[in-house]
């Protein structure tokens, strides 16, 4: 067998739209209980060609990737591969149907290393032939300017590296579709960039690539034609030549005309309304020379102070790992102080539970909400009172009261405007933006004094970013204090009244965010300038 | 039901469940239960076939000595006393997400615990206080073995699965030897411990032979299920048992909770084992070791982990055991027979949850 890609034709890769296309989605519907998450999908995915998949969470892109990787069957419509309708009733049907599938989450074997995971899921009874796999990757991989560690193992290489693994299996598998689902997403910078390039490479030899995104700039960056779904329809698409005729600032305010609906959109505005602080009276949050000893993940904590007053946001600014997380749970009492002292509204914290805090109004909204800030298995409703189990009213004498619990999710689920289609529906099966309504919902829940966030929009799609950010401003605005810990200066920026800037598990400074030069004040600080 | 309905219907776009199925999912668990038993009993009637039996003739033996003669039906009843502590102990730290598979160890020391303290305090003290008494200590006995597994579940991260499975081993080792060189009936020539006379033991029920044991194991699970289901208590182990991570993030103390998980589960099969002494056999004789953990296992997962459920699933597993052990007497099939039977059952009623989930899935597409 030789190299899978087919040979590059110069013609071809100029004019794509020229070529049949290689798999198409002819009206197709896909139903889960209470949402259609794909209505009615017509798309065309030309060889030479990066075709953008361009949503929100939620609006049906994963189902699309799903019927493609032959995960999940469509109910009503069909899927044509050169024209003719298939069945792919399987990932291994997808597979012998040349569409080739690199998942956001790295499905390789970290134990084995990569030559054994290149090999797997040959025939059972073939022996692996390493030489001629050795070759064959070669063949692929020199072309496209990318070199593979054959005998790492996988858990050693990047993320990065892991993915271009992944697309060179799928290419070892002669695929001619391929389809990268959010692969951005867990990429720095210049990961970032290698892949757009790569992808560039690998149309230019006639394959077929979907990329799966919700960053505008990458799809202006990467695409050749972009489609757009929401709430799973394709609301809009634009063609390859009117793709590279618009430059990319009006391509992407045209992106997202198409995504949003157009009072949605001004509503920067709307959430910027910061009030000032009183500082007259005393602070609300008094954080003393707290200090943590380093872990294998995370640096030391060194003397750290903060403060906060009532309805006034503190950023705290920083790269990730620079000891964020664990100032947060040190706060939320996940973590055991070893030294300093937490006051809030005059009263010592050290040696009180999360609950006894939370009861105190201290909540804690955590980065990971999927992995510990919500029961995936558990209805929406209960979500909301995992912090509070056993507390008044909704447990008397430790009995719980299942009416009120009702009453109040219904009621939290009206007020931060979670979209379920019931109280009753795991939380796990609600998009991304919804579990952090929930989220929300819970730690602004009466009672909030003063609310960490960490990272409290991390991997929404604007709009919920959006909506997010107004509940925290109108949060402040009710004399709640806030700690926002992001790693986006610009949220940051919209938001906070002063931001603190971490390095190295210590607060390096602290800047008053007015005046044009904040931002470049923070830069110096995270440069290790001192001001 | 009809609320989370009528919730459906306002919130999403698509009226996604067509009401009048709901007939249909009313008899839904009754199909999923007995289609599978009657595939189960057909195979099974194969098997009999093949050993020259006639299927007919021992099923209905099997039936009317499990259920409807009335010593079969008593000896039923009285056979799920611990049947039902251990299927109650199961269901707490299943739900909280713990592999006790120590339960038969548990059960065997809390029985022989039971089975040295009754006949000793037998004379001395009143009979309910010895017959409490001697429970308790049972379930004292299993919740002590089942220290360590729990210890270095909680402390060390050690996997339960393994250390509950060794700690059987090594309890019913333990008890044979404490039998043997210990507890030793001198009176008697057969290796057994001191025999707890039979008006001494549990009562039984109105005029019949059934022990009381049945009415213990019955309130058992019971409360069982309503503390899982409807207290502060059984949601906080469900927390641990569902995520570790969100139970820290929510405050939880998974340890000490984890601790208390292994103390009332293992109490609760050293209870049943207490309660099978004092209640039926009266001493504990060397070798013994009915196996009954491995047994309630399968059939409170069949049951998903609900009290009521488990409560059907374990009646059918005693009269199938009952009245297996009587046709074994009677026909000459093998007593093993019963646990062929059974396993068939169980492996037919997991190929129709299994298609069933199918079903579901598509008729919801």
């Amino acid at each position: 067998m030789n190299v899978s890609i087919p040979a590059a034709d110069p013609e071809v890769s100029r004019l794509p739209a020229a070529q049949a296309p290689v798999v198409s989605l002819r009206g197709v519907t896909k139903r889960f209980p209470g949402v259609v998450a794909s209505d009615t999908i017509d798309l065309d995915i030309h060889p030479g060609e990066v075709h953008v998949l361009l949503g929100e969470n939620g609006a049906g892109k994963s189902t699309l990737i799903s019927m493609l990787a032959g995960l999940v069957q469509p109910d009503e419509g069909e899927i044509l591969l050169d024209g003719e309708p298939v069945s792919l009733s399987s990932p291994k049907d997808a597979i012998n149907a040349g569409i080739g599938t690199v998942f956001q989450h790295s499905m390789l074997v970290p134990t084995l290393s990569v030559t054994e995971n290149l090999l797997l899921g040959d025939r059972w009874w073939r022996r692996p032939d390493r030489a001629s796999l050795a070759t064959r990757v070669a063949a692929i991989v020199e072309p496209l300017g990318i070199s593979l560690r054959l005998d790492a193992p996988a858990a050693d290489l990047s993320l990065g590296e892991q993915q271009q693994v992944e697309i060179v299996r799928a290419l070892l598998r002669d695929s001619r579709l391929l389809i990268l689902d959010e692969s951005t997403s867990m990429l720095s910078p210049s990961g970032i960039e290698e892949l757009g390039a790569l992808m560039r490479r690998l149309v230019s030899r006639g394959l077929a690539v979907v990329f799966i995104s919700h960053k505008l700039n990458e799809a202006a960056a990467f695409g050749d034609r972009i489609s757009i779904l929401r709430l799973g329809r394709k609301v809009g698409s634009i063609g390859p030549e009117r793709f590279r005729a618009l430059e990319q600032d009006v391509l992407v305010a045209e992106i997202i005309e198409h995504m949003f609906d157009d009072q949605e959109r001004g509503t920067d505005a709307s959430v910027a309304k910061r009030l000032p602080v009183d500082l007259s009276g005393e602070p609300l949050l008094v954080v003393r020379d707290v200090s943590l000893s380093a872990t294998d993940t995370s640096p030391a904590l060194r003397k750290l102070d903060l403060d906060a007053w009532p309805g006034e946001i503190v950023g705290i600014a920083g790269i990730d790992g620079n000891g964020q997380k664990q100032l947060a749970e040190l706060l939320a009492g996940q973590r055991a102080l070893e030294g300093g002292s937490i006051h809030l509204a005059g009263q010592r914290l050290d040696g009180l539970n999360v609950g006894e805090r939370c009861e105190l109004g201290l909540r804690y909204l955590t980065d990971d909400r999927l992995g510990e800030g919500t029961l995936g298995e558990f209805p929406v409703s209960l979500n909301f009172f995992i912090k509070q189990i056993g507390s008044s009213p909704y447990w008397q004498h430790g009995f719980v009261r299942g009416s009120d619990i009702d009453a109040e999710a219904r009621r939290l689920v009206k007020e931060f405007d979670v979209r379920t289609p019931s109280i009753r529906t795991p939380v796990g099966r609600l998009s991304g933006g919804n579990i952090q309504k929930v989220v929300l919902g819970r730690e602004l829940a009466e009672g909030a004094r003063l609310v960490v966030f960490n990272k409290p929009t991390y991997g929404l799609d604007v709009k919920n970013i959006r909506t997010i950010q107004r509940r925290m401003m109108d949060a402040a605005a009710s004399g709640i204090g806030l700690i926002v810990i992001s790693t986006e200066l610009d949220e940051l920026l919209l938001l906070c009244h002063r931001i603190a800037v971490m390095v190295d598990g210590a607060i390096v400074g602290t800047v008053s965010n007015t005046g044009e030069s904040v931002r470049h004040d923070i830069g110096r600080l995270m440069a290790g300038v001192t001001s | 039901m009809s609320s989370v309905d009528t919730e459906l219907d306002r919130v999403s776009r698509v009226s996604p469940v067509k009401a009048n199925l709901t007939l249909m999912d009313m008899c839904r668990p009754l199909l999923t239960t007995f289609v599978p038993l009657l595939v189960a009993l057909l195979i099974a009637s194969l098997i009999l076939l093949a050993v020259g039996v006639d299927p007919l003739a021992y099923y209905s033996y099997v039936v009317e000595r499990g259920l409807f003669s009335p010593s079969g039906l008593q000896q039923t009843l009285t056979r799920m006393a611990p049947l039902l502590l251990l299927a109650a102990g199961l269901i707490i730290a299943f739900r909280a997400g713990i592999w006790n598979l120590g339960v038969d160890g548990q059960f065997l020391l809390g029985a022989l615990a039971a089975a040295v303290l009754a006949p000793a305090l037998h004379g001395v003290l009143p009979g309910w206080m010895v017959l409490t008494l001697s429970i308790m200590l049972g379930a004292l006995t299993g919740a002590l073995w089942s220290l360590l597994p729990a210890y270095l579940r909680a402390y060390q991260q050690v996997n339960e699965i393994v250390t509950t499975l060794m700690m059987t081993f090594l309890g019913l080792s333990l008890g044979n030897a404490l039998v043997k060189l210990v507890f030793l009936d001198p009176a008697t020539t057969v290796p057994q411990t001191a025999t707890l006379p039979v008006d001494a033991r549990l009562p039984r029920l109105f005029e019949t032979t059934v022990s009381s044991g049945v009415l213990i194991g019955l309130v058992a699970i019971v409360v069982v299920h309503l503390v899982m289901q409807r207290t502060a208590f059984g949601l906080r182990l469900r927390v641990v048992g569902s995520n570790a991570a969100a139970a820290r993030h929510a405050g939880l103390p998974s340890r000490k909770l984890t601790m208390i998980v292994f103390a009332l589960s293992a109490a609760l099969a050293g209870m049943a084992g207490a309660v099978d002494i004092v209640g039926v056999h009266g001493n504990l004789r060397a070798d013994w070791n009915p196996a009954f953990g491995l047994l309630v296992i399968p059939m409170v997962f069949l049951a998903r982990l609900n009290g009521f459920a488990a409560i059907v699933f374990v009646l059918l597993l005693s009269i199938l055991s009952i009245g297996g052990e009587s046709a074994a007497r009677r026909l000459g099939v093998p007593s093993s027979f019963t646990l062929v039977l059974v396993a068939i059952v169980l492996l037919t009623l997991a190929v129709a949850e299994h298609v069933d989930q199918r079903w579901r899935r598509q008729r919801l597409s």
